[in-house]
């Protein structure tokens, strides 16, 4: 069975996000670590190759400068190779546009059973990609996987909906998107690590997968404001002496719920 | 060329209009000269609530047949599109249903979408999405640089639901007609967890809790305290994620957006991705045992101590009035 897994390599979210104030994009200039939403994808192929007993985990990701550290990250977990994106001119792309080169890059990979990717990223959390990237590829999708395992050439799938969940039965090959928390992302053994560093990561551009327009151009959309939103004022904070709570019910008498 | 002719992806629960679909629907009659809903599945039970809150036209799809509802749905919208039938806007809501047939429906039509918006401003032929960035702290304003139909996904409650006392909606059949391959996966059971009080995104007060929690077992804290003030438990995606509490708990970006007229956030941090779910509540009271906590920022009343110290207390004396 062979696996793709769409990660996504972003800037630390520990840190505080910035806008560039040149074209108001997420700044991306840091070094980039893999999306934790992504992790739980490569988890859940590396045990599905591993039940399957035969074939291989790729990962494919679309990023600036060249960057392949949560690649890495991802690769040193087990996954055996990677496609990377990367282009100045992909600078801006909206969803749609990473949604084509993500499934133009599926194409340099052979055949492949499944496709993974997480429900929404951690820095762009649109939630389109997966859905979109099934569509340019014609193929079917389960989105909100919370589990996942295959069975013959079905995948069964319990996909979480507002009130529950739902058993979901899908042809292969099928894209899948995963929830966090689905599977608990094993850590890089150092092993894995060594090994990750001359595993192959095949570097292209937009314009050798053949997708333009790419970029500003190619996204149909333009930033026009951006505006401080009003602050909502913190208001009284007190230790609790043992009589904290009697503040508690004061506050909800004053409103009159209680 | 003006955005009149707006459509709005419709949702029905327990045979009438969900409210997010009337707060859009709302939304979509102050823009537009004419609102059509969309249903995937039968609408026959939504006619009248949807006409109520302005729709005119409704286009149904009839039963699906176990496909899920992406496929499908945007199979049929954009055949209607192709039929003549052009929007010059769809407003979809930013939940599983929505995203899954707005993503189909943008490789469809090769259009952008909009997502995680919170308001829209339309003048003319220029529609301009605003959606909030870093926790709320910023607002982004963004419009189309191409045609239409243009496509935007609204977070739930990010507007009002008024009625325009209209009458019934006319149903008009929309056929999935032949998807191929994408048809590939399909329903075979449904679960739903049982419940009981009020719903989490529709309650008065809202109760929720964290890691603070310390375990499992504590959240039953958080539940006695939502069932004594006759409102809904909720939760941090940290204690979703522990598998303490279903995912239908969760509060926050990827959760539940809730605006009860009191919030309790009882040993939650205050991650930027649960305030979004939670800061346009009337009323937020904090526990945390750490005063430096980012949630104290947003607190109208925070305590600073413990939760196994306050909330049996405040249980108490709540249940002995
Ligand atoms: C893409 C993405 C989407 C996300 N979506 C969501 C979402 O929808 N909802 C969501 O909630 N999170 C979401 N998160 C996760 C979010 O970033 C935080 O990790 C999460 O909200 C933390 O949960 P918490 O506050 O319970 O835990 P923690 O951050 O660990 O906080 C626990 C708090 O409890 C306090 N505490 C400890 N012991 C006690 C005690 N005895 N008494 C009182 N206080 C105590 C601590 O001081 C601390 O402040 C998302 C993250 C990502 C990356
Ligand atoms: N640039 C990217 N490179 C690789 N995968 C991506 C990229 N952008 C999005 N994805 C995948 O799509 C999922 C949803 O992302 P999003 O639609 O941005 O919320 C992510 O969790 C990834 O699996």
């Amino acid at each position: 069975m062979n696996v793709i897994v769409c990660v996504k390599q972003i800037p630390d979210p520990a840190q505080v996000g910035e806008l560039d104030p040149s074209d108001n994009t997420l700044k991306r200039d840091g070094k980039l670590i893999l999306d934790e939403s992504d992790s739980y994808g490569v988890e859940m192929a590396l045990q599905l190759v591993g039940t399957a007993g035969s074939g291989e985990v790729s990962l494919i990701s679309m990023a600036p400068n060249g960057e392949v550290s949560g690649l890495r990250t991802a690769l040193a977990m087990g996954a055996a190779k990677a496609v990377l994106v990367s282009d100045p001119e992909l600078a801006g792309s909206d969803a749609l546009t990473t949604a084509k080169i993500l499934a133009a890059a599926t194409k340099r990979l052979g055949d492949v059973d499944l496709i993974i990717a997480g429900t929404e990223s951690s820095d762009g959390y649109t939630g389109t990609v997966p859905e979109q990237m099934a569509e340019v590829l014609g193929l079917p999708s389960v989105t909100f996987a919370k589990s996942v395992a295959v069975d013959g050439d079905t995948l069964k799938v319990d996909r979480q909906t507002e009130n529950g969940y739902d058993e979901i039965s899908c042809t292969l090959p099928a894209v899948v998107s995963v929830t966090a928390g689905v599977v608990e992302p094993r850590y890089p053994s150092f092993k894995g690590i060594m090994a990750a560093k001359s595993k192959p990561v095949d570097a292209v551009t937009a314009a050798d997968l053949g997708v333009t327009p790419v970029g500003w151009a190619g996204a149909g959309q333009e930033i026009v404001d951006v505006a401080s939103a009003p602050e909502r004022a913190a208001g009284e904070v007190v230790e609790d002496d043992g009589e904290g709570y009697l503040k508690i019910v004061e506050f909800l008498d004053k409103l009159k719920v209680i | 060329m003006t955005v009149s002719n707006v459509w709005v992806f419709a949702q029905g629960a327990d045979g009438a209009p969900t409210t997010g679909t009337l707060e859009l629907l709302t939304k979509a009659r102050e823009i537009g000269s004419s609102v059509t809903a969309f249903v995937v599945g039968d609408a026959g039970d939504l006619a009248a609530g949807l006409g109520e809150y302005g729709a005119t036209k409704i286009y149904a799809t009839g039963d699906i047949d176990g496909h899920l509802p992406g496929v499908a749905g945007a199979a049929a919208m954009k055949a209607v599109i192709d039929g003549g039938d052009s929007p010059d806007l769809i407003l979809f809501p930013q939940n599983y249903e929505g995203r899954d047939i707005v993503a189909r429906l943008s490789v469809k039509l090769d259009k952008p979408v909009l997502t995680n918006n919170t308001d829209i401003a339309v003048a003319e032929d220029v529609v301009i999405a605003t959606t909030p960035v870093f926790g709320g702290t910023r607002m982004v304003s963004t419009t189309f640089t191409g045609g239409g139909p243009f496509l935007v996904v609204f977070r739930p409650k990010s507007f009002a639901a008024e009625s325009a006392g209209g009458p019934a909606a006319e149903i008009v059949s929309a056929p999935v007609g032949d998807i191929g391959a994408t048809g590939g996966a399909k329903v075979q059971a449904v679960h739903v967890e049982e419940h009981s009080g009020p719903k989490l995104d529709e309650a008065n007060i809202v109760v929720s809790g964290g890691r603070g929690l310390g375990e499992a077992e504590k959240f039953e804290m958080i539940e006695a305290l939502a069932k004594t003030l006759k409102g809904a438990p909720g939760a941090s995606r940290a204690i979703v994620d522990a598998g303490w509490v279903p995912y239908s708990y969760q509060v926050g970006q990827t959760g539940k957006v809730v605006k009860p007229t009191v919030y309790i956030a009882a040993g939650i941090s205050g991650a930027t991705q649960h305030m979004v779910g939670m800061k346009g509540s009337k009323n937020i009271i904090a526990i945390n045992k750490d005063k430096e906590a980012p949630i104290f920022g947003v607190a109208d009343l925070g305590i600073v101590g413990d939760v196994h110290k306050v909330l049996p207390k405040l249980i108490e004396a709540l249940q002995a009035r």
